[in-house]
């Protein structure tokens, strides 16, 4: 009796699920901070529009790349904070002697990465419609491949930092913010990679979202998809997250050779 | 070093306590029996399965209990047995959560957060958890403790009945003396990380010459009497 895979990930995934259904301010949170986000550089870039040449040409790119980004820290928060819930409720213990493996406890938290990011995201860009007259839907396929791209990237930091918590305990816990916000500067959301110093220039080139968010001015600035781009965004996100899952899986080890699973918490 | 050196078999359909003071190595030792804990050395069989290369096939039919070990507060009793329920793969879940509920007289809480509940309704709730999967091993840690003597006795009733239906073997750690005197079959008397002695209550009692358990634990704990040889 110890059913299937699915069920279990199901399982993880159902228990943040009934956290959420039992607190609408939890929801409306997720949902609150990218539209307020969104909103203040939707504003910004309308008066933008009106000054500066770079921006009037591209309507709406800092409110694409205000709503894109938020997927990408969205993402991050969604497994990192899944992960620190099951801590901060001293839940591990009985989740980690019951039958879930620890790749299927991995796999619930980005599902859920996956849900938190929707209920977040989605409604602020539905917001831009009416208020900008602004679709990101308009941007078609490439929309998908940019979203999926930047939620891998943010399941990477989500994992990195999940495996920080479980090391080192809820002291760590601020790094969920810490790690995303070091990459911005670099990530290229607002600016080109190419305003960057050289040697930080570097830097973004060998983190996914420089070519993504260069890939998505590049759409909106009418020079069509740039494929190499995209090869690039998903090679280097398969290689972080997969080094990330199997950090996390290889602290989760050390952490029951150490004991760590049975007494963590506040 | 928590444990060291430990060797023990426990029979199927028994009763056993690890029995010893604070740091002693008890809840160390239920860990390494559930995987939670790897061991530097040793071997560990559960079940008839090799606990460190093979805890996936155990723990389905394994379960665990504790009073340190919470379930998550904000779900309501009910949503807490659901997602268990699907970890442990039961069918016909509702059915047996509204089982279990009449069993342990939670029908009136299964709505109610987790985290608002009393001591002793907590307790009833993490024995709910613990019998989803109608364990044939159970790990108790200290089950009884902070319950009021009524419920603690009502508890250790179900835990009778519950061995009695179904053989069940029941590895518990505990600093109650009179709920093993009561409970067990065999104790294990720890004492830094080592297994010190082991007989049922009736032996340990007859061994140090001594009317209860509390003797013979307080005995160990200080170094105060060795046992008796028996013929």
């Amino acid at each position: 009796m110890s059913g299937s895979a699915p069920r279990r990930i199901g399982a993880v995934m159902l228990r943040h699920l009934y956290l959420m259904r039992g607190s609408w301010p939890r929801v409306l949170e997720m949902a609150y901070w990218p539209a307020i986000n969104m909103a203040l550089w939707g504003f910004t870039s309308q008066f933008f529009t009106t000054h500066s040449s770079w921006v009037a040409q591209t309507g709406g790119i800092l409110i694409g790349a205000v709503i894109l980004w938020d997927v990408m820290f969205r993402g991050n928060l969604g497994v990192a904070l899944s992960f620190m819930e099951e801590m901060w409720s001293r839940n591990l213990g009985h989740l980690s002697v019951s039958p879930l493996r620890p790749h299927e406890l991995l796999a619930g938290m980005l599902g859920m990465s996956l849900v938190r990011t929707t209920i977040g995201v989605l409604p602020a860009a539905l917001l831009a419609i009416p208020l900008y007259h602004y679709s990101l839907f308009d941007m078609g396929l490439p929309l998908l491949a940019f979203w999926i791209n930047l939620l891998v990237s943010g399941w990477a930091i989500g994992l990195g930092v999940s495996a920080l918590v479980l090391r080192f305990g809820l002291g760590a816990e601020s790094m969920a913010w810490v790690m995303i916000f070091a990459l911005a500067p670099v990530a290229g959301i607002y600016y080109p990679i190419s305003i960057l110093p050289q040697w930080l220039q570097w830097v973004a080139w060998a983190l996914p979202p420089a070519y993504v968010f260069e890939g998505m001015r590049s759409v909106m600035q009418g020079h069509g998809f740039d494929w190499g781009l995209l090869a690039g965004a998903v090679g280097l996100n398969l290689f972080f997250v997969a080094a990330a899952a199997l950090t996390f899986l290889r602290v989760h080890h050390i952490a029951r050779r150490r004991g760590l699973l049975l007494n963590v918490g506040e | 070093m928590a444990v060291d050196g430990i060797s023990f078999t426990v029979a199927t359909g028994s009763t056993t306590a690890l029995l010893g003071g604070n740091g002693a190595g008890k809840t160390t030792t239920i860990s390494m029996l559930l995987g939670l804990l790897l061991p530097d050395s040793g071997a560990i069989r559960v079940l008839g399965e090799d606990m460190v290369r093979h805890r996936y096939r155990v723990l389905p039919r394994v379960n665990f209990s504790s009073p340190y070990v919470e379930l998550p507060h904000r779900l309501s009793v009910a949503e807490n047995l659901t997602v268990y329920g699907h970890l442990y793969g039961i069918p016909e879940l509702k059915h047996r959560i509204a089982q279990l509920a009449e069993e342990l007289d939670l029908t009136d809480i299964l709505k109610r957060p987790a985290g608002k509940l009393s001591a002793g309704q907590k307790t009833r709730v993490a024995l709910a958890k613990s019998m989803l999967n109608q364990p044939e091993l159970l790990f108790l840690d200290e089950p009884t403790a902070s319950l009021d003597p009524d419920t603690a006795d009502w508890v250790r009733g179900y835990f009778r009945a519950y061995q009695r239906r179904t053989g069940a073997t029941i590895l518990l750690a505990s600093h109650n003396m009179a709920e093993v005197e009561r409970l067990c079959d065999q104790v294990l008397m720890m004492k830094q990380g080592r297994i010190v002695d082991t007989g049922s209550p009736a032996d340990l009692l007859q061994r140090y010459d001594r009317d209860d358990l509390e003797q013979v634990f307080l005995d160990i704990a200080r170094d105060r009497r060795q046992p008796q040889a028996t013929s």
